[in-house]
């Protein structure tokens, strides 16, 4: 058996392995979660290739898995099998890099800290690996539409007011991918179209790549360059769509016959997952 | 349909609106206040009249005059016993507490430790105090120690059971944040778990306050001279109600003072409103 593996030639398709030049790159990506009763398949067969810069949405139903793949390509959750690089590492080493961003659906402030030491908080933490973004955190507070509210601790702040604290702090340390999950999927619609409005607009700002979790398919077709469309049991890839609107999106984007069309065929490929 | 904004604001009535309801919340606070008050008086003068009506020998209840004369005229005696009760609960509070919240550090880092001995630290618990109380008199002796280890002990516990339940109250989404940071341990307790821990913690200090007082006041019970234990057990041999009562309210005062101190403290610290609020 090892002889046998050790004869082998190495792996020549380089379609079976994960690409390096890539922001992520991964090929058969397994993770498998077990309770008393069964086994759950969170993500099987997961394949994917996410270019440096770019904006992925990532839409599906309940349990297919789209957060474990953000938790996977953040070292949170470690895959029972496949390969997963990050910028061409490990996740492990990506994150130890400071690489990684998160922005997570429940804001997770430091109830203790006002808007500005939460946003200082990446930058206090393992200093020693700790980059520094080229905006400071009171850059930051301004970048996200915050200018003023520094001192105002979490509690003072509104649904919206402290997500947009949580996409600081996470830009804080100079992350070369950010991993949003579910972001504003407890805001209000109009707090909701705000922000994704104002991400974009932050995106194109710093060249970031964005991994985007989200239930909406609105907010998935909007944001995107590509939606990723995920189909449940178990977690697989069901379809990637390019989104072919302009870089230039404002809300009225969305009452163009294009963005119809596309919100259209999102909708029924999602039924059929 | 919709009424200009600026009708709204110009409406005069706006203004004797709001005073009124100003007004409605004030007498609200100031009723809310003063409601316990009456209760506390209610129950004095009904204390009185019991006694008064059905003629209660003395030696078995004082009036509530007799009880303020006897806090006036033995007030140094009260004081002078006082003082060691009000030593040993502060010493047993802060011995209790402290150990208490190493040991929940420790649990909350080792959950094999926390796995084999917190069921031991819940049985020893259910020992009622005045049953451990003859015990660690009888391995200490009859000074002060003894009476600082039963209030430390009764401290112990709720501290013990809040302090571990509140470094584990971290909020999972800041945890996985940590995480993602490559915080260390250490830097994951000083900045996370303290910080949640701290209302957990303090509800179980408010409670540990006036548990002190009981645990000082109960070692005294057993061979002690001096404390305001020791002057209930020799008031209620020598049917001096007036004294036991004076002694009662004394050990009540105490712990009073100390459950206000703690909730002073707790505003002066925790300014954050909790997550869950």
């Amino acid at each position: 058996m090892a002889i046998a593996v050790a004869a082998a030639p190495p792996a020549q398709d380089t379609s079976a392995s994960a690409a390096s030049g890539m922001a992520v790159s991964c090929r058969n990506l397994q993770v498998r979660f077990f309770t008393e009763r069964r086994a759950i398949t969170a993500l099987q067969g997961f394949s994917l290739d996410v270019a440096v810069g770019e904006f992925l949405t990532l839409l599906g139903p309940s349990g297919c898995g789209k957060s474990t793949f953000l938790r996977v390509v953040a070292d949170l959750i470690r895959p029972n099998g496949g390969e997963i690089r990050v910028f061409g590492a490990a996740p492990e080493a990506a994150r130890l890099r400071r690489d990684i961003g998160f922005v997570f659906q429940d804001p997770a402030l430091l109830p203790w800290r006002n808007a500005l030491a939460n946003v200082e908080l990446p930058l206090q933490v393992a200093v020693s690996r700790a980059r520094r973004a080229k905006a400071t955190p009171r850059e930051l507070l301004e970048l996200v539409g915050l200018k003023g509210s520094e001192q105002a601790y979490p509690h003072e702040l509104s649904g919206g007011m402290r997500q947009r604290v949580s996409i600081a702090r996470a830009l804080a340390s100079d992350p070369k991918i950010l991993l949003m999950d579910e972001p504003f999927g407890a805001l209000d619609e109009i707090t909701r179209d705000r922000l994704n409005e104002e991400l974009r607009r932050v995106w194109r700002e710093l060249r970031i790549t964005v991994l985007f979790v989200t239930h909406s398919i609105h907010e998935a077709a909007y944001l995107g360059q590509r939606v990723l469309m995920m189909a449940a049991n178990p977690g697989r890839v069901r379809a990637i769509v390019p989104v072919t609107l302009p870089a230039d999106r404002t809300l009225t984007t969305r009452e163009s016959a294009e963005f119809v069309a596309l919100t259209g065929e999102l909708r029924r490929l999602l039924e059929t997952c | 349909m919709s009424v200009p904004a600026d009708t709204l604001s110009s409406a005069p009535q706006l203004d004797d609106e709001q005073a009124r309801y100003r007004d409605a919340r004030r007498r609200e606070r100031w009723r809310r206040r003063a409601m316990p008050a009456l209760g506390i008086i209610g129950l004095l003068l009904l204390w009185w009249a019991v006694v008064v009506i059905f003629q209660v020998k003395p030696f078995i209840a004082p009036s509530p005059w007799a009880v303020l004369q006897t806090l006036i005229a033995k007030r140094d005696v009260l004081l002078a016993n006082l003082i060691p009760t009000a030593g040993e609960a502060l010493g047993g509070f802060l011995m209790g507490n402290l150990v208490a919240i190493a040991v929940a550090t420790l649990f909350v880092h080792n959950r094999r430790l926390q796995e084999i001995f917190f069921p031991v630290v819940v049985m020893f618990n259910s020992i009622p105090v005045v049953a451990k109380a003859p015990i660690l008199v009888l391995i200490m002796g009859n000074g002060v120690e003894p009476k600082i280890a039963i209030a430390a002990l009764v401290c112990f516990f709720p501290t013990l059971v809040n302090g571990v339940r509140g470094l584990e109250a971290v909020n999972p989404q800041a945890m996985e944040l940590m995480r993602v940071l490559s915080a260390s341990k250490r830097e994951i307790f000083f900045k996370l778990r303290v910080f949640s821990a701290l209302p957990f913690l303090f509800s179980a200090l408010r409670i540990a306050a006036s548990m002190s007082v009981i645990g000082a006041v109960v070692g005294e019970w057993i061979g002690a001279t001096q404390g305001i234990g020791a002057m209930i057990i020799q008031a209620t041999y020598n049917f001096d109600s007036a004294l036991l009562y004076a002694a009662i309210i004394m050990s009540a005062v105490l712990s009073g003072t100390f459950f206000m101190v703690i909730v002073g403290l707790e505003r002066w610290i925790i300014r954050w409103q909790p997550e869950t609020a």
